[in-house]
């Protein structure tokens, strides 16, 4: 047998790899955080109406560390991160892979805007000169980076309204075809204060209770981070899940048990912020790779 | 029928009543939000393109078309045409209709013709092809890192990336699904 020349070719992109992700590990123990490791299979993802968890046995593969993390957070652990193999069902694409590695890093006593923070000194750490060449484009990442919200993004870049999107069920649709493309890449940017009924694991924001204090971050046209002031009323999270579980039962998905640990023990949590970030799409941007497959050794294909 | 997981380029549809084949194919999902499937189709018997999103939950009629084992036989002003071993009866294939796929085609290869009535609409082709490289440069000396990559164009005019070590005049085997460098063939 030949020697695999489509894996021999991946070798000076996964050397990139494996530096960014040991800068990234340097990055958070400089930062005072601890790193974490939880099960990657569990009894319980958090019920999402469009995130379909791979079954494992009687248990399921995580789709995100985010219950584990909160429960530790909620323990007393301060700022943690966790960098570890996450699994969605029938994702598959150029930005996505059914099986693929997240980071996640959470911080106690604060909101989404130190995680805006956060995200303009990783980045800055990890890219030198504060710049990125993707694709042919230059992305300036001198921070402050651009903040716009998702109402200003639909009066901006789409003929529908916010309120048309969401009555008709076309929120993610027009996000994804009409407003994406049209945001500027030439730095990175904020799409913040998502629509409540976006608001997943955020909580409402004080004074605004038609948004949640929810940011995605968009570096070069890819989404690369999501993050939330958490929601720490564990009445109103169980609320949103028995809501979200009843979506994914009338769509005909696998039913998810309640996560009563997690729900249980979030109260002892006065407040805090979280987010998950996609590491082989950072690793696109920082190798210039158009295609998720080039950032890992196997796809499922090759397997 | 297939779901949304089925779709994949080269997957054959029918829509509208017509044969309709995936020539681009993407998944995207926004935040935590609905997938959607983008696909490029191609109408296979007017060849019109267009582009067509679809969401998780719909569902799709398989175009159930004739495929017939035929072997290539020779190019002319004509198209590319193929034969009917058994039956000696000939089909013709523009250019248009094969796509990327002409680059692949190498004298008496047998392939499988789709059919619509008596027109062909689409090829099957093997896997693999062999096919000899008649350009590429020359290996840099010195270049040993494993994973170094160059162009190299074969005898039917298809440029692909391959390991540095390939040079001009050796026989390479393609991957005519993806387009991709495989091995060195040992002649």
């Amino acid at each position: 047998m030949a020697q695999n020349w489509q894996l021999a070719r991946k070798r000076p992109t996964l050397e990139k790899r494996a530096r960014i992700v040991q800068a990234i590990r340097a990055f958070f123990v400089a930062h005072g955080f601890l790193e974490v490791e939880s099960p990657q299979r569990i009894p319980a993802n958090a019920p999402e109406p469009y995130i379909d968890a791979v079954p494992s046995a009687d248990w399921f593969l995580q789709t995100s560390p985010e219950l584990a993390m909160k429960r530790l957070l909620a323990a007393g652990y301060g700022n943690i991160f966790q960098i570890s193999h996450c699994w969605r069902a029938g994702e598959r694409g150029k930005q996505h892979l059914p099986e693929y590695t997240m980071l996640e890093w959470y911080r106690p006593d604060c909101d989404y805007r130190t995680m805006m923070d956060d995200c303009e000194n990783l980045l800055n750490a990890l890219a030198p000169a504060s710049q990125l060449n993707y694709q042919g484009r230059t992305i300036d990442l001198t921070p402050p980076w651009p903040r716009m919200t998702v109402k200003e993004a639909f009066s901006d870049y789409t003929q529908t309204s916010l309120k048309e999107a969401l009555a008709q069920d076309r929120f993610d649709e027009v996000i994804s075809l009409e407003i994406e493309p049209k945001l500027p890449t030439d730095k990175p940017l904020f799409l913040l204060e998502y629509p409540v009924s976006q608001a997943s694991l955020a909580r409402v924001k004080p004074g605004d209770d038609s948004v949640a204090e929810r940011f995605e971050l968009y570096v070069g046209g890819i989404e690369l981070a999501n993050a939330f002031s958490e929601l720490t009323d564990a009445e109103e999270q169980r609320c949103r899940f028995t809501i979200d579980e009843a979506a994914r039962r009338f769509f005909g998905k696998t039913p998810y048990p309640t996560p009563e640990p997690f729900l249980n023990e979030l109260s002892n949590l006065t407040s805090a912020t979280g987010i998950a970030l996609g590491i082989d799409r950072l690793i696109m941007l920082l190798t210039d790779c158009n295609d998720i497959s080039e950032t890992v050794a196997f796809t499922p294909e090759q397997l | 029928m297939y779901s949304c997981s089925d779709l994949k380029k080269g997957l054959k549809l029918l829509i509208d009543g017509e044969p309709h084949v995936i020539v681009q194919y993407d998944f995207t999902k926004p935040g935590k939000g609905q997938a959607l499937y983008k696909c490029k189709l191609r109408n296979m018997i007017t060849g019109a393109l267009f582009d067509r999103t679809y969401r998780s939950g719909e569902s799709f009629a398989p175009a159930s078309l004739e495929e017939r084992d035929m072997q290539y036989l020779y190019q002319d002003e004509t198209g590319y045409v193929f034969m009917d071993q058994k039956t000696y009866e000939q089909v013709i294939l523009s250019e248009a209709t094969l796509g990327d796929e002409k680059y692949f085609l190498v004298d008496n290869m047998e392939v499988k013709i789709l059919m619509y009535g008596d027109t062909g609409i689409g090829i099957t082709l093997p896997n693999f092809v062999n096919l000899r490289v008649t350009q590429s440069d020359p290996w840099v000396k010195g270049d040993t890192a494993a994973g170094n990559n160059k162009p190299a164009t074969v005898e039917t005019g298809y440029t692909l990336q391959v390991p540095s070590f390939v040079e001009e005049g050796i026989l390479i085997q393609i991957d005519t699904r993806t387009g991709e460098y495989v091995t060195r063939v040992k002649e």
